[in-house]
C-alpha cells in the first residue's frame, strides 16, 4: 500500500514548503496580534465610534470564510487597486486581518478579567492610561489568555493550508503538486500532514515555555 | 491643604453624598468613620477623583481639581486601598520604583535608592526581589504603603487599609501607620479601627447617610459624642 520510494526524491521540495507556510504564519500572527490588541483597546474604550468600528470588523472576519476573504483579497483587490498582488503577501495579510478578529476577542476578555482596582491603582498614582494599559493591565491579561492565544496561533498554523487556493507554495500545495506529478497523493499527503504535526507540537512546546516563564510571579 | 465644598455624589437615583464640606490642614490626621453605606469610600474616591463628584469642589494646595489637571494632582495623593492592588507581575522593588520612574521622570538608580529607604521603613527591606503572591496580607498592605509613599505624595488617602487583614495582621500595618503620622504626614484615613482612630488621629469626621454628622476630636467624639446618630453607631462598634 505504503511505497515511499517514488515520493522519496520530492521530499526536499516538499520540506521547503515550510520556510512559506513558516513565513505566512509568522508574519500573519504579528498582524493579528498588534491589530487584535488595537481593535481590543477600541472595544474597551469609551469612544464610541471606535467602539463601533472595531465590533463592526469582527463581526465581519468572522462572519464570512476565510477562503472567500482570500481569494477577495489575491483575486478582487486588483480590480480596486490597480496593481497585482502576490500571493504571499496577500496571504499575509489575509490571515492578519482574520486572525485580529479573533485575537481582538480573546484579549478584550483578559482585559475585562484584570481586577478594576489595577486600574484604579495605577490612576491613584497619575500613571497616564497608555502606560497603565502597556505596563500593567496587558501583561497580566496576556498572562492569563496565554493558552487561548496560542489555540489561536495552532490554528492559524494548520489554516495557512488553504493559501493553495492562491497558489502559494507551502507545504500543502507543494505536497499536492508532488502527489500530481508521481500520481501518487497518499504518500506526499501524509508527509504533509506530519510536518504540520510536529510544526504544532513545536508551537505547543514554546507555548508551554512561555507560560512557564510568565508564571514565575505566582 | 485639602478643601471640600458642598460635595455631591449620585449614582442613579442613589445620593451617596449629599453636600460635604470640609477643610483639611497640612499634617492633620483624619480619621472618617461611619456605618457601611454611609459615603465614606466615596468621599475619599472624589479626593482623588476615582469617582467624579456630581457637584462641589475640591482643591487641594490651593488648586482646584479639574478633568484636565487631576493626573497632576494625583501624583501628589497617595492613595491605599483595601485589596492592595499591588501589580503581580512586578517585583516588590518593580512595584515601588514604576511610577517614580514612568510618571515623575526619577532615574532608575534614585527611584530604586529611595524605594529600599521606604522598604527599610516598613521593615521589608529583605522582600524587595519577592513577587506580592508570596507575601502575607500584612506584608502586601505595608509594600502597598511603600508604593504610595515612593511618589513622595503629600497627603495620604487610606481605604479601609486593614479591613481585608486577618486580625494578627492588623497591627502592623497600623504601626506603620502611625509612624507616618508622626513623621508629620497629612493623612485622611476610612477605617473601622476605632481604637487606632482614637489614639492616632487629630480629628474624627463621622458621615452617616451621605452627610457629615459629626467633625470632633477623638476625645470629644468618642467620650461626648453631639449627634444622637454617633451615639447609635458607637453604641454598636465599641
Amino acid at each position: 500500500m505504503f511505497d515511499f520510494s517514488r515520493v522519496t526524491p520530492s521530499i526536499p521540495y516538499i520540506l521547503e514548503g515550510i520556510g512559506i507556510t513558516l513565513q505566512i504564519v509568522i508574519f500573519a500572527a504579528i498582524i493579528g496580534l498588534v491589530l487584535g490588541i488595537l481593535l481590543a483597546l477600541c472595544k474597551i474604550g469609551t469612544f464610541k465610534p471606535l467602539k463601533w468600528f472595531a465590533n463592526f470588523y469582527t463581526s465581519i472576519f468572522r462572519g464570512t470564510p476565510l477562503v472567500l476573504q482570500l481569494l477577495l483579497i489575491y483575486y478582487a483587490m486588483p480590480q480596486i487597486l490597480g496593481f497585482n498582488i502576490e500571493p504571499i503577501p496577500a496571504a499575509i495579510i489575509g490571515f492578519g486581518l482574520n486572525s485580529a478578529a479573533y485575537v481582538s476577542e480573546i484579549i478584550r476578555a483578559g482585559i475585562n478579567a484584570v481586577d478594576k482596582g489595577q486600574q484604579e491603582a495605577a490612576k491613584a498614582l497619575g500613571v497616564p492610561y497608555s502606560k497603565m494599559m502597556k505596563d500593567i493591565i496587558l501583561p497580566q491579561a496576556i498572562k492569563n489568555i496565554l493558552p487561548s492565544l496560542m489555540n489561536e496561533f495552532i490554528t492559524l498554523n494548520k489554516e495557512s493550508a488553504i493559501v493553495t487556493v492562491i497558489g502559494a507554495l507551502d507545504i500543502m500545495r507543494r505536497a499536492y503538486i508532488v502527489g500530481g506529478e508521481t500520481f501518487r497523493y497518499l504518500e506526499p499527503l501524509l508527509i504533509a500532514g506530519g510536518i504540520y504535526y510536529v510544526m504544532t507540537l513545536v508551537l505547543t512546546f514554546l507555548g508551554q515555555m512561555i507560560e512557564k516563564r510568565m508564571r514565575r510571579s505566582d | 491643604m485639602i478643601k471640600v465644598e458642598n460635595l455631591h455624589k449620585t449614582y442613579g437615583k442613589n445620593e451617596v453624598l449629599k453636600g460635604i464640606s470640609t477643610e483639611i490642614k497640612e499634617k492633620e490626621v483624619i480619621a472618617v468613620i461611619g456605618p457601611s453605606g454611609s459615603g465614606k469610600s466615596t468621599f475619599l474616591r472624589c479626593i482623588n477623583r476615582l469617582e467624579d463628584p456630581t457637584s462641589g469642589q475640591i482643591s487641594v494646595g490651593g488648586t482646584i481639581i479639574t478633568e484636565k489637571n487631576v493626573m497632576k494632582v494625583r501624583e501628589n495623593l497617595g492613595m491605599v486601598f483595601q485589596h492592595f492592588y499591588l501589580y503581580p507581575h512586578k517585583t516588590v522593588l518593580e512595584n515601588l520604583i514604576y511610577a517614580p520612574i514612568k510618571v515623575k521622570g526619577i532615574s532608575k538608580d534614585e527611584a530604586i535608592k529611595s524605594a529600599e529607604e521606604l522598604l527599610n521603613k516598613v521593615g521589608l527591606f529583605e522582600k524587595r526581589n519577592e513577587y506580592p503572591n508570596r507575601l502575607s496580607g500584612g506584608q502586601k498592605q505595608r509594600v502597598a504603603i511603600a508604593r504610595a509613599l515612593a511618589m513622595n505624595p503629600s497627603v495620604m488617602l487610606f481605604d479601609e487599609p486593614t479591613s481585608a487583614l486577618d486580625p494578627e495582621m492588623v497591627k502592623e500595618v497600623l504601626a506603620v501607620m502611625k509612624n507616618l503620622a508622626e513623621s508629620g504626614m497629612t493623612m485622611i484615613i476610612v477605617t473601622h479601627e476605632m481604637g487606632f482612630a482614637k489614639e492616632v488621629a487629630d480629628r474624627i469626621l463621622f458621615l452617616e447617610g451621605g452627610q457629615l454628622v459629626e467633625d470632633a476630636t477623638p476625645k470629644e467624639f468618642f467620650s461626648a459624642p453631639k449627634s444622637q446618630r454617633a451615639k447609635e453607631f458607637l453604641e454598636k462598634v465599641l
